[in-house]
């Protein structure tokens, strides 16, 4: 049974490389930054975050630029532990974050596909059956074998696309190009979306998008200057769906 | 797409007030030993992307050395009136294995900051960071050493059965590179100004070891040099490869130096770990 549980999460991110004094001075004005006890220049990037999601939810995390999502995302991964407060996380996690990363230019698709699978501490068996899997849905051709720095926009995201669904995770995180349109360069896309989102237990995506969150989510967590400000049904948060977007 | 497979312990729990830094910090390294084989895999691929295109590669190293052994060799054999055949096994010896602490050491400073990108993306064990560092050196240090073998040769010195010693040795400089990875890396993904001090430290002390010169030369000065980690490191490999073994001193010198730098990085590791994310 997934589960993600938060109770008080906090997290101050830090700015280490910023030494001029009246730089300091002048940011300090901001609400959301301060120094901590070693005279640092903090900004509170999230504060306070108390939620729980069960089973069976698809969550958005809404909200304005630099609201604190994907630095949400990134803890719920496992990438940023919190500074105060507890968190857990139940379930195998399948984050998408930034599904370039890790990526080698100069590898082959076919070569990737493997260092992906390394990355992930997959065994051999299910990294063939996974080469075999990506190499079919993202129907590269001979261009598969070809050192990615060659391919063209539409191809590396067919790849970053067929490798980063190819697993069926218990909690799925993702930012939001996932859902955003650019992901339906094909139809078989679209349908292999649907069942990696309705086959995850949950589902957590940061988005800017409503129509997004009126297509997949059951439940919308409105962040703000890293706090939680509304939190409930998608129609709770962002209103009735007629009154925004009509569609 | 791939069916899901019963997750054998997909759990994560962490509770800032109570932090179990020393249990993290040691699952961190046992995870990233077990899963080597990523850690070779980057390594591996650092080499080929850095010497891409290149005809000669790695071996450019080899090269270069080769090259740097023969204008030192015949400089200052002259300098220091020893026969070419007597100076330059011991120069080829020290400058290959002093390449490759030089190497470790420099590129320590950078094995996280390096991983930047990957470290905010996935939540790996930072010890496959270190890991991967590490074996990247040790791949290219072993470039250098048909060079030795080359010098063996043509001087015609063979070490004997105590050759065998220095195997303990390279195992030696690859944990102290392995813990100075996690040490000098957490250093100067915070203070961005150790790399370059790194840097200048390292070139002083090409001077300050007995690389170029014979520690012999130093007279009764000698009995000073085991405070200089990186002779004794050095002398654990050099004393087997030409001297019939390093002296007991060395070694025991250098397993001091060794376990004081383990458990630095250790230290570091537990108190640290948490932060790595936000320093790169």
């Amino acid at each position: 049974m997934a589960l993600i549980e938060a109770v008080g999460l906090g997290l101050d991110f830090p700015y280490y490389h910023l030494g001029a004094r009246s730089l300091k001075k002048r940011l300090l004005g901001n609400a959301r930054l301060h120094t901590d006890l070693s005279n640092r220049v903090v900004v509170s990037a999230l504060r306070d975050l108390t939620f729980t999601i069960r089973d069976g939810e698809r969550v958005a995390l809404v909200g304005p630029n630099g609201a604190g999502k994907t630095t949400l995302l990134r803890m719920l991964a496992g990438v940023y532990e919190p500074v105060r407060g507890r968190l857990t996380v139940a379930g195998q996690v399948g984050a998408m974050i930034d599904v370039s990363a890790g990526l080698d230019a100069e590898s082959t698709g076919r070569q990737n596909v493997r260092l992906r699978c390394l990355y992930r501490g997959m065994g051999e068996a299910d990294t063939e059956a996974l080469t075999a899997e990506v190499e079919e849905f993202a129907d590269l051709g001979e261009f598969f074998d070809v050192p990615i720095r060659t391919y063209s926009a539409g191809m590396g995201v067919r790849l970053a696309f067929a490798m980063a669904t190819a697993m069926q995770p218990e909690v799925l995180l993702m930012d939001e190009w996932f859902l955003a349109g650019d992901a339906t360069f094909l139809a078989k896309a679209e349908e292999r979306l649907t069942r990696l989102v309705t086959g995850a237990d949950i589902m957590v995506v940061a988005t800017h998008d409503i129509a997004v969150v009126r297509r997949w989510c059951t439940r919308a967590i409105w962040l703000e200057g890293g706090v939680i400000t509304k939190d409930g049904s998608v129609d709770v948060v962002l209103g009735p769906a007629a009154a925004l977007t009509p569609g | 797409m791939l069916e899901r497979r019963p997750a054998a312990s997909a759990l994560y729990q962490v509770d800032a007030a109570n932090p179990l830094r020393r249990e993290r910090a040691i699952a961190d390294v046992v995870m990233g030993l077990r899963r080597w084989r990523l850690a070779f895999a980057l390594a591996w691929l650092d080499i080929r992307n850095r010497y891409r295109g290149s005809v000669l590669g790695p071996f450019w190293l080899t090269l270069s050395t080769g090259v740097m052994l023969l204008g030192i060799g015949i400089t200052y054999s002259t300098l220091f009136r020893l026969s070419l055949v007597e100076y330059l096994p011991h120069l080829a010896v020290s400058l290959v294995v002093w390449n490759f602490i030089s190497q470790m050491v420099t590129e320590a400073t950078t094995s996280f900051v390096q991983s930047e990108a990957i470290i905010r993306q996935m939540p790996l064990p930072y010890t496959i960071h270190a890991l991967r560092c590490m074996l990247r050196n040790a791949l290219i240090g072993a470039h250098n050493l048909p060079l030795i073998l080359l010098v063996f040769v043509v001087c015609g010195t063979f070490p004997g059965i105590e050759v065998l010693l220095a195997i303990p040795g390279l195992l030696l400089i690859a944990l102290n590179g392995f813990a100075l990875a996690l040490l000098l890396g957490m250093v100067c993904a915070r203070f961005r100004d150790i790399g370059p001090i790194v840097g200048s430290v390292m070139q002083l002390f090409f001077f300050l070891t007995p690389i170029i010169w014979k520690p012999q030369l130093l007279g009764e000065w000698a009995v000073l040099l085991p405070l200089n980690p990186f002779y004794v490191i050095l002398e654990t490999v050099r004393g087997p490869l030409i001297e019939g073994g390093g002296t007991l001193i060395a070694w025991f010198a250098a397993l001091v130096y060794t376990t004081i730098n383990v458990i630095l990085a250790a230290v570091f590791l537990v108190r640290f770990r948490s932060r790595v994310a936000f320093w790169v």
